[in-house]
């Protein structure tokens, strides 16, 4: 044990933790302001605003303070040290450099995309002083570069080269530098190597002020119009936790969200602007019942009555499609509803998709190979009602035999999943209920059409490729005329009320012993679920 | 406060005398009004032929407009405060990079509600470029909802209407700096 004295409070660290005084002082509550440090890189100590005074206390209980400010980044606490944060020469510090920061800053706030979530802005108004001594700094439009996958204001930036250091150490691909010397240092790129790598997008959330722009992002929103919910990245089987920005039932922007056992703070590009498929307009909305030619648009009331009584008159064995985009407990709702229909249902998962190999970044990021996020709950939930998993191609092959009379297929694909030929076949079914995010061959040929959910309009948990399940709510409502397979299904088993992701987790964790570390509360980072095998 | 609080100073109605209980005081009081307004000087204005006067049209908050800078473009930078401060919820931008080299962003569409503006001049208050104003029209009316949603186009027509009568107020601050000088 150590024990570390911030502005007067004492706390204790674990012997052996390696803290700065950034770190140590967040401990005991206390923020000391930081442009250039990041958790997640190395130390550079150049934004200097994070000076405080660093002294020790020896055994005896006598406090000697250092004779100059020391930066609270490059320090490392150890038992007996003493950091003094509001004192008034660390006050005229930050003033200074605050002060420092904004004699070339444009200050274009009105049209920089950063402001409302700006350190620069926070700062200075926190620990700048009330008044500027230059009468002569007017706002001024900032120059701007292309740097690759984002736009550089470049009179905005601050150097603090988190960018630079990111592109070093944790996408490993080096692509941004700063150039010149002096007050003319610049962040730039080497002429024909501009930024591109599937982890640029980071950089724009490294930024601490508005000097990296999002090309996707720019000018779409201002910050404090937005909404944030927690969500899970469906892009890969690597399930990084996400922010969704939305805005009136419009996702504007995905951020990382920090989980150090998944993601730590980085998500890849593909995560970041993998949205624009759920405001597709070609998206599959409402219901559709076809019968002998005919098409009928189906109300919600009554729906889970129908499709009930549609599968049951198909006579036969039925069969459930489970796909890897289901939560679990999507999953496990159809699953007891399928079999509460027919208790010998067969019941499969749907095609995994995998693309390439898994990419692996220097900084230890992942991107997955296999692009669903859900793939080992739904088998986790198939081998407690099958006692195993049957593919979709063995599947497809008891449909093509005519094992089968009626089946529900999941989909949530984002790309193309099916083929015509494989589709063909699932035309012997009497009844076929297809609920999907986009038309199919297959959905062309459901007697029950159904317009699915996208990520974010889901509830529910996703278990990643590392067996950790983590729990989220929707962040935006479906399309009009459209439910969610959750709500379906919640009412195809016959429950009253609303869907409730919570209750059925809970259900389904005390009955499947796979999930029974998520029985009761878990963080937002999630819970692996191997935890109670091992214990 | 209570009824027999010290700080109550309790006053009686005085009695009416004769002349109060016949009311014809009263009555001649009121005659007297009536025909003093009858000789008297006219305060009715027929509108919209005629129209009163107006102590400040510049202090007016009437119909809104867009100013143009120099070059006849729009001068509003698509920031989204007047947005943001208005507590009616009835100014909506759709911002855009802006194609003109002077600046970065602008907006691309600018539609006001003037059926749910209450007029508080907030936005006004909010621009940081002076882009956008409240004039003294008043009489502003429409044959549908629709109608009343302002558009960019009509805006920047307000201001085109308005802006001899009521110089932006950068340019009377302008003008007010240099005559002082």
């Amino acid at each position: 044990m150590a024990t570390i004295t911030v502005d007067g409070i004492e706390i204790e660290i674990r012997t052996g933790e390696r803290l700065n005084a950034i770190e140590a002082a967040a401990r005991a509550g206390v923020e000391i302001p930081h442009y250039c440090w990041h958790p997640g890189l190395s130390v550079v100590g150049s934004c200097r605003m994070c000076l405080v005074e660093i002294g020790t206390r020896d055994p005896s209980g006598k406090v000697s303070m250092g004779p100059k400010l020391m930066p609270a980044c490059n320090t490392l606490v150890r038992d007996g040290t003493v950091i003094v944060t509001q004192s008034e020469k660390v006050q005229h510090a930050r003033a200074l450099v605050e002060e420092g920061l904004l004699l070339r800053h444009p200050v274009d706030c009105p049209i920089c995309d950063k402001a409302g979530e700006c350190r620069l802005q926070d700062y200075y108004f926190e620990y700048g002083q009330a008044e500027g001594r230059r009468a002569d700094i007017r706002p001024f439009t900032s120059r701007r570069r292309d740097l690759g996958d984002v736009t550089f204001f470049t009179d905005r930036c601050i150097l603090c080269t988190r960018c630079v250091r990111f592109t070093r150490e944790i996408s490993g691909t080096s692509e941004l530098m700063v150039r010149d010397r002096g007050a003319h240092e610049e962040i730039d790129i080497v002429e024909g190597f501009p930024l591109n790598n599937k982890l640029s997008g980071n950089v724009v959330d490294l930024c601490p002020v508005g000097a990296l722009g999002d090309k996707d992002f720019l000018y779409k929103q201002r910050v404090w119009f937005m909404r944030r919910h927690q969500g899970v990245c469906t892009g890969c089987a690597t399930g990084c936790s996400i922010w969704v920005e939305e805005n009136q039932d419009r996702v504007h922007r995905i951020k990382p969200r920090e989980n150090p056992e998944v993601n730590r703070w980085w998500i890849c590009n593909d995560g970041r602007y993998g949205y624009p498929h759920v405001h597709d307009p070609d998206r599959l909305v409402g219901a559709v019942h076809r019968d002998a030619g005919r098409t009928v648009p189906l109300d919600f009331t009554g729906l889970a009555a129908r499709l009930r009584d549609g599968l049951q008159a198909s006579g036969g064995t039925l069969g459930a499609v489970l796909s890897p985009f289901l939560t679990v407990e999507e999953a496990y709702l159809l699953a007891t509803a399928i079999r509460q229909l027919d208790s010998g249902a067969v019941l499969a998962i749907g095609p995994v998709p995998v693309v390439g190999e898994d990419e692996r970044f220097p900084g230890g990021f992942t991107i997955a190979a296999e692009k669903c996020p859900n793939r080992l709950g739904v088998e986790k939930v198939l081998a407690h009602f099958t006692g195993g998993v049957t593919s979709f191609d063995q599947f497809v092959a008891k449909v093509g035999e005519g094992a089968l009379t009626g089946a529900w297929v999941s989909g949530g694909y984002r790309d193309p999943w099916i083929e015509e030929r494989t589709a063909e076949k699932f035309a012997r079914l009497k009844t076929l209920v297809v609920q999907d995010l986009f038309p199919s061959p297959l959905s062309k040929r459901a007697t029950f059409e159904l317009g699915g959910a996208a990520f974010p309009e889901r509830d529910g948990s996703y278990v990643n490729r590392q067996h950790r399940l983590q729990s989220v709510g929707w962040a935006i409502r479906p399309p009009a005329g459209t439910r969610t397979e959750g709500s379906i299904l919640w009412e195809l088993c016959g429950r009253e009320g609303l869907y409730n992701a919570s209750v059925v987790l809970q259900e389904l964790a005390r009955k499947i012993p796979a999930f029974g570390a998520a029985v009761g509360d878990f963080s937002d980072i999630g819970i692996d679920l191997r935890l109670n095998q091992l214990a | 406060m209570n009824s027999d609080d010290k700080n109550i100073k309790w006053v009686e109605e005085p009695a009416l005398g004769l002349a109060g209980k016949s009311y014809i005081p009263l009555i001649v009081g009121g005659i007297t009004t009536t025909l003093k307004h009858l000789v008297g000087p006219k305060m009715t204005v027929q509108t919209p032929e005629e129209r009163h006067a107006m102590a400040d049209p510049l202090g007016y908050r009437g119909v809104h407009r867009l100013n143009r800078d120099e070059q006849g473009s729009v001068k509003c930078v698509a920031c989204f405060l007047c947005s943001t401060a208005c507590p009616a919820h009835c100014i909506d931008i759709v911002a855009a990079e802006s194609p003109w080299p002077d600046r970065e962003k602008y907006p691309q569409s600018f539609t006001i509600d003037e059926l749910r503006c209450i007029f508080c001049g907030m936005c006004e208050e909010a621009c940081p470029v002076d882009a956008i104003e409240l004039t003294s029209l008043y009489d502003l009316s429409g044959k549908s909802r629709e109608e009343m949603i302002f558009d960019k186009q009509k805006l920047l027509s307000v201001y085109d209407q308005t802006k001899d009568a009521e110089p932006m107020r950068s340019v009377r601050e302008r003008d007010r700096t240099e005559k002082t000088n």
